[in-house]
């Protein structure tokens, strides 16, 4: 009987209404994330709600601040004086490990002006924080507290004192979202420390894991071995520790070995991180050298002629400066 | 009037708490059982005041959860509008469940939500998740009564609609 009230109550007599209504917002939610996934220039619209939005984040962030607040607040004397004098230890480590590195340096550079390369080894960084949000489960991203007026680019490398973390994805005015090297979608070309073999890092689909599906059977790959940015590609710069092979194992297709490796990156308790100001300069073709000759404006009847005849007559046709070779990395 | 009005702020209030607390992280080992706050309280108010959620409201809030997570604009606004039907549909009837009937029903809705979830993301393309990803829905069930009690009891102390 109390459902014959209900049959009759405001709620279902509007049935039809409520079902099309249901149609209608679907449909409007499907077209947007269509609308979102393919062109993404509903990004321009997330830029533009960033003024809202990171506020929230901030007020987000506060509980994991309070909490890292709280524990150093409450933290026993024994504990700091532990932890300092550790610190101490190692600074005291490093120092003389720079110390020493530093003549190694020093030998290292003149030997590569020597064979005339300029990569070199110093670092320009800029320290930033990681905001404890929580954007979703599983997605493998992390959002620093440093975005666009403090200079950062999309597609910048972020490492912390163990390793590679991953690469900057998105600006924000002031936030940043990092893609981890653990993100399924992404790709790190790597070198095997030991042996020198080249291949690529794809994150891991279960969890916190790289995977490297394509090495050679014949290869050299033990676990243990280091992994170490090997800079193809001009997005990571050489000579970074990506992670370390845990384990080899022949692929089920049997043309490969696939190996598991664990990042280097503490990527889930790192609270400070560094962005790399210098991308990688790019490892490709050098640029087309520019041709000698006169001016183009010089050549006699070329300015109009085809670029076929201008070439027929020996006119330098390539007189504008050539645009230098940029190879982008494998970035997803 | 004035205690119209606070009911309005209480109202808004609690949904922004719960868009607030989706973003809250927990420790890496709480990781996976973190419920999905904005879908809790939507149906509770769903269920308590039907005229003021309506499925444009899920689906703005869900938008609005959408640009603080940054995912595709348009995956919660669709699963909240999902949930939220099925929710004032059965109103009349979850409202007199006793509450271990509708910590089930909860439940299931829930369960429905993840896999439509599952579903957007698996034709966006993305990555089967791994299975603790499952524990999410029975976390928010278990927390349902607790969650109804006492937003139901506040509501009681502050005499709000």
């Amino acid at each position: 009987m109390a459902r014959a009230r209900d049959e009759s109550s405001p709620l279902f007599a509007g049935n039809a209404a409520g079902t099309l209504r249901l149609i209608v917002y679907l449909a409007l939610a499907v077209v947007l994330m269509v609308l979102d996934q393919r062109n993404g220039w509903l990004w321009r619209l997330r830029y533009t709600a960033a003024a809202v939005v990171e506020p929230v984040y901030r007020l987000a962030g506060l509980p994991a601040a309070g909490v890292r607040t709280m524990s150093v607040a409450f933290a026993d004397r024994q504990r700091l004086t532990e932890q300092n004098q550790r610190l101490r230890e190692d600074l005291l480590l490093a120092n003389a490990k720079l110390n020493r590195m530093s003549a190694v340096a020093e030998q290292n550079q003149r030997l590569k002006e020597l064979l005339d390369t300029q990569r070199s080894l110093e670092l320009n960084v800029q320290l930033a924080r990681v905001i404890g949000v929580d954007i979703g489960a599983y997605r493998y991203q992390l959002t620093l507290n440093v975005g666009a007026r403090d200079g950062v680019k999309p597609g910048q490398p972020v490492i912390d004192a163990h390793g590679v973390m991953g690469q900057v994805k998105e600006v924000l005015p002031t936030t940043a979202v990092v893609m981890l090297v653990t993100d399924p979608a992404h790709a790190i070309p790597v070198v095997i420390e030991r042996s020198g073999l080249r291949t690529v890092a794809y994150g891991s689909r279960d969890g916190n894991q790289l995977t490297l599906p394509n090495i050679p059977l014949a290869a050299d790959v033990r676990a243990g071995d280091r992994l170490l940015t090997s800079g193809l590609g001009g997005r990571f710069p050489p000579g970074f520790p990506v992670g370390e092979i845990r384990s080899v194992a022949p692929a089920s297709t049997g043309m490969f070995q696939v190996a598991q490796a664990q990042p280097a990156a503490d990527i889930d308790r790192s609270e400070d991180v560094l962005l790399l100001h210098d991308q990688a300069e790019p490892d490709g073709p050098p640029a087309p050298v520019k041709p000698m000759g006169p001016p183009r404006d010089l050549t006699p009847a070329a300015g109009d002629a085809p670029a076929t005849s201008a070439s027929q007559i020996g006119a330098p046709a390539a007189a504008k400066p050539a645009t230098p070779v940029t190879t982008h990395g494998a970035q997803r | 009037m004035n205690r119209q009005r606070l009911s309005l702020w209480w109202f808004v209030g609690t949904l922004l708490f719960a868009l607030l607390s989706m973003l809250v992280p927990l420790p890496g080992v709480l990781e996976p059982f973190k419920p999905y706050w904005p879908a809790l309280f939507l149906l509770y108010w769903s269920l308590e005041s039907e005229d003021r959620v309506s499925l444009g409201l899920a689906f703005g809030i869900g938008l609005a959860a959408d640009l603080l997570n940054g995912v595709v604009l348009g995956e919660q606004a669709l699963r909240l509008c999902a949930l939220v039907f099925i929710a004032l549909r059965f109103r009349s009837r979850l409202r007199f469940f006793p509450m271990w009937q509708q910590t089930l029903a909860v439940l299931a809705l829930l369960v429905n939500d993840r896999i439509l979830l599952l579903i957007v993301r698996m034709l966006a393309g993305g990555t089967l998740p791994p299975a603790s990803w499952w524990i999410s829905p029975f976390v928010g069930a278990a927390l349902w009564p607790f969650l109804f009690l006492l937003l139901d009891d506040l509501r009681a102390r502050l005499r709000i609609q």
